[in-house]
Order: C-alpha cells, then structure tokens, then sequence
C-alpha cells in the first residue's frame, strides 16, 4: 500500500474511535461536562492527565529540540516532568478534597473575594489560548506534511473532531477519548524508537540504546560519537550545552511551577473519586509521561546521528528523498556556498531567518533557491527542528506503516491536549465568569448551554488562530507557562499551606506577578527581539525562565501586602483547616 | 515496611492525634521527599552536572543521565512514595476518607 492511503487508513480508523467514544459518552449534566462525573478510576485519569499534558511540542517538537541541543534541553525533561512531583504533593489532593469544579472556583471562595475569582478566570483563559492555537498549528502540519492537503483543510479537520467530542462530551467525553490517543501517541512515539535504536545500537530498549555503543563495529558509545562529531563540525558538545547555568536552573524551576500551576493538568485530578486517588493518580500520570520522556533524549540523539550521516558532505542530487520533501515544504534549505554541489552542515546559522524561496526556481543542483542573505558561517543548510520526530522514520529507512503510525500520534497528542484546554476555557466561562459572577440565576441545564457555546466558540478562536498563525506563537510559549508560575501557582499554594494569606495579599500578589512577568516576556519577545541576548537579561536569565523570578515576586507581595492588611476571617481559615484534611471529601459539588 | 512499623502506627491510631500533629507529619514528609526533588533535578542535573559528568555510568556521563534519566525515574518513584505514607499517615491519624 501506498505511504499516504497507509496514513488515511490510521488517521481515519483513529478518528473513528475518538467519534465512537464522543457518541457513547455524551455528558447530561454540569457535574459530568465539567469533571466526568467525579468517578474516573485514578489510572485511567492519570493515563488521560498524560495525554492532556503531552501536547504536540512534547510529541512532535521536544524530541527535534533535543536533537539540536542536546544538554540544554535538558529543562525540558526535567521541567515538564518535576512539575508533577509539585502537583502531587502540593496542590492536587488539596483541590480535589475542595471538591468545586475550577481552578478560579478555589481562589475565588479561598480568598472570599470575586475579584481574585475573575484575575484567576483571565489568567487561566489566557493561558489556555496561547497553548491551544499552537495545537491546532501542529495539526495542520501533520496533515500537510502527510495527507497531501493543505494547511487549512487540516485544521478544520482537527476543529471538527474535537468539536464532536469536548462539544457534547464535556470532560466526560474527553476523558475517555484521551485513554485512547494516550495509547495511539505511546505506541506511536515508541515503535519507532525501538526500531531506530536497534539500527543503531543494536539495543532495543532506546533508553539503554541512548547509553550504548553503537552497533557498527567502532566500540565508540552514542554519545561519545556525539560529543566528538559535534566538536569537530564546530558546535559545542552534546552532553554540555551553551546555556549559563543560572539559565538552565530558572527555565527548569518556572517549567517545573508552570506545570503544577496549569489548569487544564490541575482539572484533571477533580474527577477522581477520593483525594488518595488525587495523590496516586499524579504517580500513574508521570509514569504514562515518562514513557515517553525517557524515550524523548535517546529520539533526539539518534535523529542527530543519523541527521549528520544522512546530510553532511553528501550531494544535493544524491540526497535521500525525505530531504527534498521537507524542503519542499520550506522546512528545510540549502544555500551551496562554496559551490561543490555538497551539503556542508556545521555550527551557525545558514543565513538570516527562515529560508525566503525564490518561487520555484531551481539552482545549479536542483535545489529551491533560498533568497536569504548569507553567513559568515561555513554551514549551508537550515533545518527546522519540528520535523526531527516525523521525519526520523523516513531518516532511519523505516517501513511505511511505521511513518502512518507516526502521523497518527502526531495528531492524538495534538488534538488530546487541545480538547482539555478548550474545555477549561468553556468552564472558565460559563461557570466561572457567568454562573458565579454574572448570571448567577441560570439554571444547571442553561449552565450546561452556555459551557457547550463557550466550547463551541473556543474551537472556531482555536482554528482560527492555528490557520492565520500570529507571528509570535511560538514565542509566547513561554507565556504559558511563565503566567503559570507567576500568577496561579503562588495563589493556590498560598492559599493551602499559609491560613493567614488573605485577599489583599493574593490579589496584589497575584497581579505584580503577572505584570512583571507579562512586562518581560512581552519586551524581549515582541516589542524589543532585538534585545532579547544574556547581556540585557535580569541575572542573566531569559524570558523562558523569568516565571521564577516573577513567583518570587508574587510571593514577596503578598506575604508584604498581607502584613498590613484585616486579617483572613475566621470561616476562611475553618475551610483551610477542611481542605487540609482528607475525612468527609464527599463528591465535588456546586454549592 | 516492617512489622514494627505497623505496630506503632496502630498504635498512633488509637491516640489518633489532633490535626495540627497530622499537618506537622505532612510537612515533615513533604520536605524530605522536596529534598530528594531537588537534589536530583537542580543538584545532580544542573549544579553539579560538570563534577558528576567526571563519573562514568552504564555508558552516560552521570551529570547528563541524571539531567535526561534518572532525575524522572526519581520523580516518579516520589509520588508513589508520597501517596503511600500519606495513606498511612491518614489511617494513623483516623483521617481517612
């Protein structure tokens, strides 16, 4: 069978069941749109809470990014992965004994005040949006990269089928179809893997592959030949990275407090039966996650290897095809500079940018011709790093089911995580802003209408938002999580281990956090790029890690502001005592 | 856990103390298990990263293992750990669900 008939085939049967699974769990009431009803065994959440987490960055991109910088990607592992840890023993048994339906719902009765209720409201929708348009962007790839359509035909596909389930399922729907992408995303991510890894090292487990020598006779490990290919084409070795130390340790903490402070995850743990369940269910969740975030660096150092065979010092006629195809896509570009015909892959930049085509024009080898202003630098050849994972199977030689597998993980990471998000974003609405703040009198069934319109709308934001991308997508990832670890994590702590914060102090606390946060990030990565080196830096470190220093801030606010303002009431600091415990839990509820 | 430790949580469970003694049990568990979360990820995979690199392990230089393995293998071991001795915690305390 033909590759793309192989994809229709596995993205089709894939779709069906995600469909199939919408139909026979349509969500009736508030309770079972918002958290499933309450009575998800904690396996199957934590399986769901790992495909709600890994997102198209985790599926498609983390591994590309690894590839490419080896070390320093190391925030990456660690960040996303030792959030949970704070998940699970900070917040998740906490919230889930509170027993509401939302994350605004905690800060709103903890600090007894609607204001905190909607600054957490606007923080979490904001969160979510900036997540999910870069979502529906990963959709639009997979399918112009694998089905042959274009990018626009793609998304609308992908708003469709999250439309039919996180619509009419509510969290009950997408919690089930997310046990099913997990297992798509897994098998996907790891067969492939397996097969490279034996290639390589003759090792099939990849994370024993990873510390292996390779298979080819040279008694070198993996790594060793890395370190020294790498050095010798100019880059810095593999297991040391460029970044500054100080860099490294701010992005893993605001990485790891953005993880345990992002509500589409924190939801998740709601729907189980008891806060036990809560605490067990974060451990099922690493584990699902760890599946693949061990896998991830033994991925990324194999596609760099195979990378460097495959590419440096080969003709451009004599190269293989997936390295035109993605070239044809404008993922990947050739300036010949010095003329030999040869692509020479060192370290720098190529050129200026992204590569710019000059149409359709071929040069002297064949090749687009990229309109791009050269470089000093001895390299020749831009690749972007999105395409390592889905085109590792094409690089490595795999069979064509392996790549069709492929495609349809691509696509369950992306759309699982998507339906989470448009699903906080719908109870943020309809709950939080309308039932709690400005239609309190809608009944449940009208709060039921309002969470499916707000869902509804959502989806066509996301889809649009993944169709005319705004140029800063990728660059306000970092808002994410940064907003993330400024402004709901310290809250939320705050508000479980120190009775005495109150209202005043949150909110202030909450909102320096923000501005400062938001003021940075928005100053280095849209209003001044240029600036945006460690020279101008605060203590050197970058946008992606001031979320730490942004909670620290938050912190130092707070504990200021709550000195000199009316102490927390007495009911208040009762509700921290209930929640602190968890005997009488009961089912989360409205009232 | 040993025979021993059962026994005296037994008894625990008979006092069954106040829930401040409970709180105070949390944050003493919460701020050992921090600890290994720390040390694994920021010391091990960061901090000491270069020094540890030095060490040779199963192939990987310790320092990059740590930063790409083993900090996650520690990450998911916490929590199991966390949610059993919390249960034990609830049960010595009569705080159970």
């Amino acid at each position: 069978m033909e590759l793309q008939t192989l994809t229709y085939l596995f993205v089709g049967l894939s779709f069906a069941l995600y469909i199939g699974i919408a139909i026979k769990s349509r969500a009736s009431t508030t309770k079972e749109f918002y958290i499933a009803g309450g009575g998800v065994h904690p396996v199957v959440n934590g399986m769901a809470t790992a495909a709600d987490w890994m997102s198209a960055a985790s599926f498609i991109s983390m591994a590309g990014i690894i590839a490419f910088s080896g070390y320093d990607a190391s925030v990456y592992l660690m960040g996303w992965t030792g959030g949970y840890v704070l998940l699970a023993l900070l917040l998740a048994p906490y919230l889930r004994k509170f027993g509401k339906f939302t994350v605004p719902d905690f800060i709103g009765d903890r600090y007894y005040s609607d204001a905190a209720r909607i600054v957490a409201a606007i923080c979490l929708i904001f969160i979510s949006f900036t997540y999910v348009a870069g979502q529906m962007r990963g959709v639009g790839i997979v399918f112009s990269r694998f089905l042959d359509v274009d990018i626009n035909t793609g998304v609308f596909s992908g708003m469709a089928i999250v439309f039919m389930y996180a619509v009419l399922g509510g969290m009950k729907g997408i919690t089930y179809t997310q046990v099913a992408q997990y297992c798509v995303l897994i098998f996907a991510y790891t067969v492939p893997a397996v097969f490279i890894s034996l290639l390589i090292t003759g090792n099939p487990v990849p994370q024993f592959g990873l510390g292996s020598e390779l298979a080819d006779g040279s008694g070198i490990s993996v790594l060793e030949k890395l370190d020294s290919t790498l050095v010798e084409l100019g880059f810095n070795a593999y297991t040391e990275g460029s970044k500054s130390t100080i860099d490294i340790f701010a992005i893993t903490f605001a990485l790891m407090v953005g993880t345990a402070g992002l509500p589409h995850v924190i939801v998740r743990f709601f729907t189980v039966p008891k806060v036990a369940d809560a605490r067990k269910s974060a451990g099922w969740a690493l584990v699902f996650i760890a599946l693949l975030y061990t896998v991830a660096p033994a991925v990324g150092a194999f596609a760099r290897i195979n990378f460097i065979n495959e590419v440096n010092e080969t003709k451009y006629t004599e190269t293989p095809d997936w390295f035109k195809n993605w070239e044809g896509l404008g993922l990947i570009g050739w300036q010949d500079k010095n003329g030999d015909g040869k692509i020479q892959y060192r370290a720098g930049a190529a050129f200026a940018g992204k590569p710019v085509f000059d149409d359709d024009k071929k040069g002297a080898s064949g090749e687009r011709i990229v309109t791009n202003t050269s470089t000093d630098s001895a390299n020749e050849v831009y690749v972007d790093r999105d395409i390592m994972v889905l085109a590792n199977p094409e690089i490595a030689g795999l069979p064509d089911w392996v790549i069709a597998l492929v495609a349809a993980g691509g696509l369950a990471a992306a759309l699982s995580t998507a339906a989470g998000l448009l699903l906080v974003i719908s109870t943020a609405v309809s709950h939080d802003l309308l039932k709690k703040k400005f239609m309190p009198h809608i009944s449940d069934k009208q709060e039921l209408m309002y969470a499916r319109i707000a869902a509804a709308a959502a989806v066509g934001v996301a889809g649009y938002a993944g169709i005319n991308p705004p140029g800063f997508v990728a660059a306000v990832v970092a808002f994410a999580f940064g907003l993330a670890a400024a402004s709901l994590f310290p809250a939320i702590l705050m508000g479980i281990f120190y009775k005495k914060m109150n209202k005043e102090g949150a909110i202030s606390g909450m909102l320096t956090g923000l501005i400062f946060t938001i003021g940075y990030i928005g100053y280095f990565k849209i209003i001044s790029p240029g600036d945006n080196v460690a020279a101008n830096w605060l203590f050197g470190i970058s946008p992606e890690g001031i979320g730490s220093i942004g909670m620290l801030i938050n912190f130092a606010v707070a504990f200021a502001v709550q000195r000199v303002t009316a102490p927390t009431p007495q009911h208040v600091q009762d509700l921290v005592d209930h929640i602190r415990v968890p005997s009488g839990a009961g089912s989360a509820s409205t009232h | 856990m040993s025979d021993q430790d059962k026994k005296s949580e037994g008894n625990k469970a008979v006092e069954k103390g106040s829930p401040q003694d409970y709180w105070k049990a949390n944050l003493r568990l919460l701020g050992k298990l921090l600890a290994i979360w720390f040390v694994v990820s920021f010391g091990f995979g960061i901090l000491l990263e270069d020094t540890l690199n030095a060490i040779p392990f199963f192939g990987f230089k310790l320092g990059f293992w740590f930063a790409q393995q083993g900090s996650i293998y520690v990450f998911v071991a916490l929590i199991f750990v966390y949610a059993k001795k919390m249960a034990a915690l609830d049960r010595a305390y009569g705080v159970e669900e």
